[in-house]
């Protein structure tokens, strides 16, 4: 509009501060919309100054191009979850004394408790020592060599354990040809992936070795895998949001197995099988992580790009990647997820923010598509259906797009946001909300409540600057 | 004579139900005798094929694809039809609840609202240039009404602002009418055909006020900023204003209201201003003589709204009452003080003061610092850095009023009561609760004030006035009248 047209046809006003001015033109019935302003959380002006350098001009246009092309290759991805096979002949150099684990790289001395705890367990049930004395004093020794996840194609809620002879699931993304894994997931309970380690859980996690995970396989053999995005769309639509709520995706995948399953295996271990899964509402949640790992691989390394790849935190640092840094790592300290606690537990019980899982907010789902299921706002304290809808739209504004095949019935079909942007962080100081489970910060004890957490502005800071760099050394 | 299209989307999922709704969208089309649109699962391609509307591109596809199927009377409606199917596909950018929604950021609010054209930020001035860079990358005109910005920040968005064909107001911009709205702190004035380009806020607002009770009114009022004329900016916005202004149907004559040009950029505003094709009023505070003699001169802001109205107000003669309010003062309050809240109110009792040879110091104005009189900007930078602005926030004055009305040497304080849309709901009020410490004393000031606003401004102009005199303030006509006041008092101790 340019100046002239103002003076002809009257002011439009959009107010940037004071809100009082807008209401005042309301008042008079003028149109006016009050932008709901807030300083930049971000204080240093180099970072502002970054944020503004890839977000004007040329440079600008340059980073929008390249966020375009990420965003075509996250929308037009084909995830299958097709076959299950034992970590060690999936993942080259994952053999004796290797663990994976959740996060950005983290070595003993800086884990917190939990992630300790399933270091211990996951040794125990390796073999490569007979108690957790002797499986602590190993890694406290140096003699374990531990690896994120993320840097090995592979994902994993909370500590994130992944060691040679778990059974992982593997999805493929049929378009890039590329494959990502994520462990089964092990149930409620005292598990591993919330640092449990007694020989109840290495027992499920034999079971899951010797029994869940052949027949899974033999299962999606016979049905030439299972095609994960539809599932999305209409678990989406059943108040899934796929991170913290996933009994509709769950129920969806179980009965695109179920058949097969019957016909492939013993009625007797079909029946054990089965029953585990219905058992289990967060089943879903695993496969949702490897399709999230599988989606966003295509997108690193796109030059120029300011869509993060990945989120992940490993209770002791939250990390971000991003598409134009390739696979750096942009760190801060973890922050503590707000939420409610089972009974007989408290905030004080909880161990800092953990997991792989927030590859499924960095595709859209989770906290971003909070508005398809209100039962989980209430679970974050929200509580009412409009107050999810919040969310969803908050984290609209640091997202490049909509995703027009995930939608959200109660957001009149408007896809959930995909693509974050760092320069939209940067700028709006809004920062992604995840949805989490809370574990015990003692090892052994398992999940104590559920809540939110948000990615530190620091790694959005950092992640700024660097794309900063590299565009400005061309 | 008919034609059958099949497209198929690769693993594409929808609602059933969306699916149906979409086919009877894409059915309705013109030229399109049946439509569907279906997952390519078996039983689907069956009915399909029953139907007559499945080729061989759509027998190809899988359960996992969207099939869209049409039978049409030619290929351009076909193509039309595919293409209207795929950009609903392409699903809503953004959900249609907008009234409860609330955006973060300038940039998600102005691609949610394209239709807004200005601006206004409001913004700490640290952060204002900034937002206001955003509003002229979406295409907004911006009014900055934020103080603080720095003079390179203002010089280097005017610029970018020229070469967009946008208009910057500001910074510091407090008033403004655009098409008669008033905006920020801005009087419920009456419509006309009088222009202005003002340098800030309240010589704006006087002058509006004054065109409205002469019977006249305001057709825009661009206010460009304290700074805008100086050297270092070079007058970008007022002259952009002009050219606007000239060329505005609507607008009859314009008027300037501002303090001295720059050296360098005088001769250039007031050649343009002289050529512009409508007659024009200046009113610069502080300049004696303007050369180009088809621009109208006028000393204070009354004097130009009576040049532009035609008419003369009709102003009790202030002056005279002088001598009964001093009768009884005592001999040693020999000093005048003014707490002002509007900056160019502030300028023009000053010059007004000078004129009726009462020297006084302010920090409007280059002043000699030996007198003893003093006005205050209370609305300066210097006194607004993270505070606010005390025609916002009347309790602002409160302290330094306080102070002056008990100092034994002041024998008479100057106020203005600024009303009008932004300002605070009842500024009359923080006055009269400071006169109350003047209640049963002999031995007191004279306190002059002048109330600028309507009767149609938010605030009750009657009930504010009433309010001000009941606690014993005296009340003039408008500003300038006050100042000569002011002086007779004075003159007469």
């Amino acid at each position: 509009m340019s100046a002239s047209d103002l003076l002809t046809s009257g002011p439009k006003v959009l107010g940037v501060g004071l809100n009082g001015f807008i209401k005042d033109l309301q008042s008079q019935n003028i149109a006016a919309l009050a932008v709901d302003w807030r300083p930049p959380a971000t204080t240093d002006p180099h970072v502002l100054a970054a944020a503004d350098h890839l977000s004007n001009d040329s440079v600008g246009e340059s980073v929008d191009k390249a966020n375009e092309k990420a965003i075509e290759r996250m929308l037009s991805a084909d995830p299958v979850l097709v076959e299950v096979q034992p970590a060690g002949d999936l993942i080259e150099g994952l053999g004796k004394h290797k663990i994976l684990h959740a996060g950005p790289p983290l070595e003993w001395q800086s884990m917190c408790g939990p992630m300790r705890g399933a270091v211990c367990g996951a040794i125990v049930l390796e073999g490569w020592a007979k108690t957790l004395e002797a499986a602590e004093k190993l890694a406290a020794g140096g003699e374990i060599e531990f690896s994120p996840n993320h840097h090995h194609g592979a994902v994993g809620p909370m500590t994130g354990m992944t060691t040679q002879s778990m059974p992982l699931m593997v999805v493929e993304n049929r378009t890039y040809g590329n494959r990502a894994y994520c462990a089964i997931n092990e149930g409620l309970g005292k598990v591993m992936r919330f640092g449990g380690n007694d020989e109840s859980v290495i027992e499920k996690l034999q079971w899951l070795e010797s029994t869940l995970g052949p027949l899974l396989a033999d299962t999606l053999l016979a049905c030439d895998g299972v095609g994960l995005k539809n599932i999305i769309a209409r678990g989406l639509s059943m108040g899934d949001e796929m991170h913290q709520r996933n009994v509709a995706c769950t129920s969806l995948l179980l009965r695109e197995l179920a058949p097969t399953m019957a016909r492939v295996s013993e009625p007797d271990t079909a029946y054990e099988v089965l029953k585990f899964i219905s058992g289990n509402d967060q089943f879903f949640l695993n496969v949702a992580m490897a399709m999230g790992k599988a989606i966003m691989d295509p997108v690193r390394d796109i030059t120029n790009s300011s869509i993060v790849t990945a989120m992940s935190r490993n209770g002791t640092e939250f990390g971000i990647r991003v598409s134009g840094c390739g696979d750096e790592w942009f760190t801060a300290p973890v922050e503590m997820p707000r939420g409610l606690y089972f009974p007989g537990f408290s905030e004080n019980d909880a161990n800092p923010d953990m997991g792989d899982s927030t590859i499924v907010e960095t595709v859209g789902l989770g906290g971003f598509a909070m508005a398809a299921s209100p039962a989980v706002a209430g679970f974050v304290g929200a509580g009412s259906a409009s107050d999810a809808a919040n969310y969803t739209n908050q984290m609209a504004e640091i997202c490049c797009t909509r995703n027009p095949e995930w939608t959200i019935p109660a957001l009149d079909f408007a896809g959930v946001p995909s693509g974050i942007d760092v320069r939209q962080v940067v700028n709006s100081g809004i920062t992604p909300t995840i949805n989490t489970g809370i574990a015990h910060r003692e090892p052994g004890i398992g999940q104590v409540g559920a809540g939110i957490v948000n990615a530190p502005l620091a790694c959005f800071e950092q992640a700024c600057r660097a794309l900063d760099k590299r565009l400005s050394a061309v | 004579m008919s034609e059958i299209i099949n497209e198929v989307r690769k693993g594409f999922y929808l609602d059933s139900v969306a699916l149906m709704r979409l086919s009877a969208e894409i059915s309705a089309l013109g030229g399109i005798f049946e439509a569907v649109l279906m997952t390519g699962t078996p039983a689907n391609q069956q009915i399909m094929k029953d139907a007559g509307l499945l080729n061989e591109t759509g027998a190809a596809a899988s359960a996992n694809d969207l099939v869209i199927a049409l039978r049409a009377d030619g290929t351009s409606s076909a193509n039309r039809a595919l293409a209207h199917a795929q950009k609903s596909l392409q699903g809503k950018t953004k959900n249609t609840a907008s009234a409860d929604r609330r955006y973060s950021t300038l940039s998600s609010a102005s691609a949610a609202a394209p239709e807004m054209n200005l601006a206004l930020i409001s913004t700490p001035g640290a952060y204002a240039a900034r937002e206001a860079q955003l509003a002229l990358d979406h295409g907004m005109n911006v009014m900055i009404f934020s103080d603080n910005v720095s003079v390179e920040k203002e010089t280097a968005l005017k610029r970018k602002a020229r070469d967009l064909d946008l208009l910057v107001m500001g910074p510091d911009c407090g008033t403004a009418y655009i098409n008669s709205v008033p905006l920020a702190f801005a009087n419920a004035v009456a419509k006309g055909s009088t222009s202005v380009i003002a340098a800030s806020g309240t010589g704006l607002q006087e002058f509006s006020v004054l065109l409205t009770q002469l019977g006249a009114g305001i057709r825009h009022g661009i206010g460009v900023g304290g700074r805008d004329m100086s050297d270092e900016v070079g007058a970008i916005s007022t002259m952009m204003a002009i050219d606007l202004l000239a060329a505005d149907e609507l607008t009859d004559q314009i008027v300037l209201i501002s303090k001295p040009p720059g050296e360098k950029t005088a001769n250039a505003v007031f050649e343009k201003l002289a050529s512009c094709g409508k007659p024009a009023i200046a009113c610069v505070f502080g300049l004696k003589e303007i050369t180009q003699t088809n621009i109208q001169q006028a000393d204070t802001l009354l004097a130009a709204a009576e040049m532009a109205a035609g008419a003369r107000l009709d102003v009790p003669d202030h002056p005279k009452n002088a001598q009964a309010l001093v009768k009884d003062m005592n001999a040693k309050r020999k000093i005048l003080k003014g707490l002002y809240t509007g900056g160019t109110l502030c300028t023009e009792a000053h010059l007004v003061l000078r004129d009726n040879n009462v020297h006084v110091s302010s920090n409007a104005l280059q002043s000699d610092p030996s007198t003893p009189h003093q006005l205050i900007d209370l609305g300066a930078d210097e006194y607004t850095l993270g505070k606010p602005h005390p025609m916002l926030e009347p309790a602002v004055r409160t302290p330094f009023l306080l102070d002056e009305l008990n100092d034994p040497a002041n024998a008479v304080i100057m106020l203005d009561i600024v009303l009008g849309y932004g300002a605070h709901h009842d500024p009359a009020h923080e006055v009269t609760q400071a006169m109350q410490s003047l209640q049963g004393v002999t031995d007191k000031p004279v306190v002059i004030g002048t109330v600028c606003g309507t009767r149609d401004d938010p605030q009750n102009y009657l009930q504010q006035c009433e309010a001000l005199t009941q606690s014993g303030v005296i009340l003039c006509s408008c500003n300038s009248e006050m100042a000569k006041l002011g002086a007779a008092i004075l003159a007469r101790l």
